[in-house]
């Protein structure tokens, strides 16, 4: 059986300048892959074409079997995406904005109410369910943006920096959250902090303009007592010739 | 459908949860009233109608409906939630529709506070409640038709003062196409152009409805007018969303 995340020879050109060069990787339940390159690698672009909001200059992407191009309604509704930033809007409640959400993916009456019941209960929300999500926090604004993605129960869940903004004992709760749910979903979340990669991830891709340069689980990159934050200077600086072609073969 | 009903119900909820929303219907009533009573001599003409009303309306709707459409996408561009509502699993055109719906309703709210007026004139005198209810209609369909140039000159550029003044620009050329002026300067040159100017002019279509005239071809166009528009806001946002 095919991956529930299948991206294939992804492309994305704006003009002369390629964002992401033939990008491939698969994603199967049970992964959770960690998305790991510098500001401007084209993580957030490849996210946005496998959420179906950015077309593909190339290549395509599917969401269990669902291709983002050619099916894009059926594709979106087996994934679960929070955009970078968490946005939503901010003069409606927390309540309002999830049952929009719920709405809009088929929900009615008492299964939606139960839908944004799960999805409050899920990211601790219910505290503030009556507030407008403009007078939130920013570590409440990226969670009620994380209950959005999560209310439908997809099995497919790509979450661009979810752990941005939030505090010490936040970011232990979301990750505690991904690991909970990774047995039954494929999920891909980029961050920029390695030690999350440790944490939660089962395999770590490191892209660098626009190429995937590593696509190994963290414990392979940074074993002979590297760590991870060396491998990731080394790869994405083209630093020191002799290390990176084993960080490679690794791949 | 229903999904673009659902996004049509947030978007019009999210008029009235900012003061946009009052803003634009107490200065719509007071414009719209004052020139009524002041410039359309009211009172002067003697006679229950409110042709002096609409004459006025759909010049107010040039300036007014820009103003709501301007932030139609610019402001989900601005918030970022256009990649969420754009990866929600709906078709690209039920955002849009469901967007223009939103900002029409509104318009329909804001013309049916006008309602003072009618019942005034009922008051004051006999007048044909049929010419009127005609002439609102035709209120309407002129601003659903502002509406759709506007959400997609919102589409196609993220600076709203731009889009504000080239909805303007673009509404007036279709409001001014059938006037005096317009048309007798084009058909001294170029008679074919004249005519096609008069059949697009929205204010050529609209004096059909102030008269009480509902003619199916009119309506017609509207409709056309309208689902052109909107369906070049739905290329130019599949094309520019990401921008």
């Amino acid at each position: 059986m095919a991956a529930l995340i299948e991206i294939e020879r992804l492309t994305k050109r704006f003009g002369s300048f390629t964002a992401v060069d033939d990008v491939s990787f698969a994603v199967d339940r049970g992964e959770v892959l960690g998305f790991l390159g510098p500001n401007g690698a084209g993580k957030s672009t490849t996210m946005r074409m496998i959420a179906g909001f950015m077309p593909p200059t190339a290549g395509t992407a599917r969401i269990c079997g669902a291709d983002v191009v050619d099916r894009p309604v059926e594709a979106k509704r087996h994934l679960g995406y929070l955009p970078e930033g968490a946005p939503t809007y901010p003069e409606m409640t927390v309540a309002g904005f999830l049952r929009f959400v719920a709405r809009i993916r088929g929900y009615r009456g008492g299964e939606a109410a139960d839908r944004v019941a799960q999805a409050m209960r899920l990211t601790q929300l219910e505290g503030v369910r009556l507030q407008p999500i403009e007078t939130l926090s920013k570590g409440f604004k990226r969670r009620v943006g994380l209950a959005q993605a999560l209310l439908h129960d997809p099995p497919a869940l790509v979450l661009d920096e979810p752990t941005d903004g939030l505090d010490p004992n936040q970011k232990h709760e979301v990750r505690a959250l991904i690991r909970r749910m990774a047995p039954e979903k494929a999920i891909i979340i980029s961050t920029h902090i390695l030690e999350e990669v440790d944490a939660v991830c089962t395999r770590a891709v490191i892209i660098a303009g626009g190429r995937v340069v590593v696509d190994a689980p963290p414990r392979q990159l940074a074993r002979d007592g590297r760590s991870l934050d060396e491998v990731f200077r080394e790869l994405t600086l083209g630093a020191p010739p002799a290390p990176a072609p084993e960080a490679m073969e690794a791949a | 459908m229903r999904p673009a009903l659902i996004v049509a119900q947030r978007e019009l909820a999210s008029y009235f949860a900012t003061p946009v929303a009052y803003v634009f219907i107490v200065i719509f009533l007071i414009l719209s009233g004052a020139l009524t009573f002041t410039l359309g001599n009211f009172f002067a003409r003697g006679q229950a109608d409110l042709i002096p009303f609409f004459s006025f309306v759909p010049w107010l709707f040039l300036f007014l409906v820009p103003a709501i459409t301007m932030r139609l996408w610019a402001e989900e561009r601005r918030l970022g939630t256009i990649e969420l509502l754009l990866t929600l699993p709906l078709a690209q055109w039920q955002a849009v529709l469901g967007k223009f719906l939103a900002a029409w309703a509104f318009c329909a709210i804001a013309l049916a506070l006008t309602f003072p007026l009618w019942i005034t004139v009922n008051i004051l005198g006999e007048p044909d409640n049929g010419v009127i209810l005609a002439g609102y209609a035709g209120c309407l369909l002129v601003a659903g038709a502002y509406l759709a140039v506007g959400a997609a000159v919102s589409a196609l550029t993220r600076n709203q003062v731009i889009a504000f003044v080239l909805a303007v620009a673009i509404c007036f050329v279709f409001a001014a196409a059938g006037s005096p002026i317009v048309t007798e300067f084009l058909s001294a040159r170029l008679p074919a152009l004249a005519e096609a100017a008069r059949a697009l002019s929205v204010a050529e279509r609209f004096s059909g409805f102030t008269r009480g005239v509902v003619a199916l071809r009119d309506l017609v166009f509207f409709a056309s007018f309208m689902g052109f528009f909107l369906f070049l806001n739905a290329v130019v946002l599949d094309h520019r969303k990401a921008d």
